[in-house]
């Protein structure tokens, strides 16, 4: 069973996000996202400093097995990427919560927050996929 | 209802993710398939093949049979227990399949018998040509699916086997040239693989394979799933059936050109009609190694510019853990040269191309 964290919400796509209470959200692709790809070889990432619209292309996550695109889950300005995943793209498959997170994203607009699934009902469309 | 092999259990004990793959509930991997591939290139990793389908070729005409059936040519193994890797052709010299048969008898004594190992996925298809080809033959074809098949393949493959089996089993295994094998006290013992490192494959009844594969675990050997097997494969340039060739193209464009024997002449094998057709008018597609060095994943059907000559397209694609770059096998115009172009994603990116393997015995080879 993959794990799926309360505290954080999530999209359709498998990407996790994390209000970081200061206007920003901190996204990542989730456990289950992980397993379905398994090892990931590289991440391409968004460029620091660009505005992103909910749904757009934020790079991809490529593994041993498939391409995946990731998907910008709520709209902003990218202030900040992982480029610890450069050289370290397995962080996304043993910490997909933690040290792999993606890209940091300072929100144009918070309501954007409320359209998101939170753990339970995320828990179900990922066994409604199973 | 998927079938399983005699190891099923214990690929849940150990954690295996399984999937479903030509029928068979298998295991993609134990967690890591990098850390699995990395194991079979550093130190032994073992992988249950019970899925693949064994047929032992019986009767007067065995070897009769199989000089047709096959476009290499079983006249070529000159001792008991030698094998080889060869295509199984239509009449058009298109691949019904690749496989691999032992001789288990000397030539020429009676009841000569052959062992053949086909794949899963093909195996309805092949099983009912192979029937229809033995109809004007004395042979008996009889498949064997109470056999399971574990491959342990890695440097230290060899010597974690010999420890945890008797003396005299590790004595044939000694004895054992590449390419051969040899049945002991009701095992099949043979040097061969699919991953480009030494090893072995070995053939158990299917009651005695969970303790055998239980003592492998225990002495250090990796459990390994599909993942690992494809991109180990795929390093030492060996063909997968269904990706790198399949029932549209020939053997002479699929890197196979080795596997057939043209000589004697007289030898009428199933398809050398279309081939030696195929050759005189000029075969015009080669099958080649791809190697990007620029980040990124070349994977299957991706199209291939070869810039004033022509288009390709990539047969099987990875990354690849040893070199830690993206390799492939693609299908490409006969006139290519060295450089090509690969659509990654609507990005034109240059790859080399060169001649596989890409790894041998844990090291880079082309150049």
């Amino acid at each position: 069973m993959s794990d799926i964290r309360n505290e954080l919400k999530y999209v359709a796509s498998h990407e996790w996000i994390r209000d970081e209470g200061d206007g920003t959200v901190t996204i990542g692709i989730t456990d289950h996202a992980q397993e379905l790809l398994g090892d990931v070889v590289f991440v391409e990432l968004p460029e620091v400093g660009s505005d992103v619209a909910t749904g757009d292309d934020a790079g991809v996550v490529e593994s041993v097995k498939a391409a995946s695109d990731v998907y910008v889950p709520v709209s902003g300005e990218i202030v900040e990427v992982n480029n610890q995943l450069e050289d370290s793209p397995e962080l996304v498959n043993s910490d997909p919560y933690g040290d792999g997170w993606f890209f940091r994203i300072k929100l144009s607009d918070a309501s954007e927050l409320d359209d998101l699934l939170d753990a339970e009902a995320y828990g179900e469309l990922c066994e409604d996929e199973s | 209802m998927a079938s399983k092999t005699a190891l099923y259990d214990q690929h849940l004990a150990m954690g295996a993710k399984v999937v479903d793959f030509g029928g068979w509930d298998m295991p993609l991997n134990y967690g890591s398939q990098i850390e699995e591939h990395n194991k079979v290139r550093t130190s032994a990793g073992m992988f249950d093949v019970s899925h693949m389908t064994i047929v032992d070729v019986t009767g007067a005409d065995a070897a009769e049979y199989l000089r047709y059936l096959l476009a290499n040519d079983v006249a070529r193994l000159e001792v008991k227990g030698k094998a080889l890797y060869s295509g199984m052709l239509n009449e058009d010299g298109k691949v019904i399949d690749d496989l691999i048969v032992y001789r288990m008898t000397d030539p020429g004594v009676s009841g000569e018998w052959f062992r053949v190992v086909v794949n899963c996925a093909t195996r309805e298809k092949d099983l009912r040509w192979m029937a229809e080809q033995a109809a004007r033959f004395d042979v008996a074809l009889t498949e064997q699916p109470e056999l399971s098949m574990v491959a342990i393949q890695g440097p230290e493959a060899i010597v974690k086997v010999k420890s945890v089996l008797n003396e005299s089993r590790g004595r044939l295994i000694d004895s054992l040239s590449v390419f051969q094998g040899q049945e002991s006290e009701g095992w099949f013992i043979a040097k061969t693989g699919y991953t480009g490192e030494d090893g072995l494959e070995i053939i158990v009844p299917e009651d005695e394979v969970a303790d055998f594969w239980r003592a492998l675990a225990e002495a250090g050997v990796a459990p390994c799933g599909l993942g690992a097997r494809d991109t180990l494969r795929l390093e030492a340039g060996m063909n997968l059936y269904g990706a790198d060739m399949d029932e549209s193209v020939s053997p002479l464009v699929s890197a196979m050109g080795w596997t057939i024997a043209w000589e004697p002449e007289s030898r009428k094998f199933c398809g050398r009609a279309a081939l030696e057709a195929e050759k005189a008018a000029g075969v015009t597609q080669k099958l080649v190694g791809l190697v990007m060095d620029t980040r990124g994943v070349l994977r299957g059907q991706q199209k291939v510019i070869v810039e004033g000559v022509g288009e390709g397209e990539i047969t099987s694609g990875t990354f690849s853990p040893t070199l830690n770059v993206s390799i492939a096998l693609a299908r490409v115009p006969a006139g290519t040269g060295d450089q090509a172009v690969v659509d990654l994603r609507g990005k034109q990116v240059p790859v080399a191309v060169v001649r596989p393997p890409f790894v041998r015995n844990g090291k880079k080879v082309f150049s």
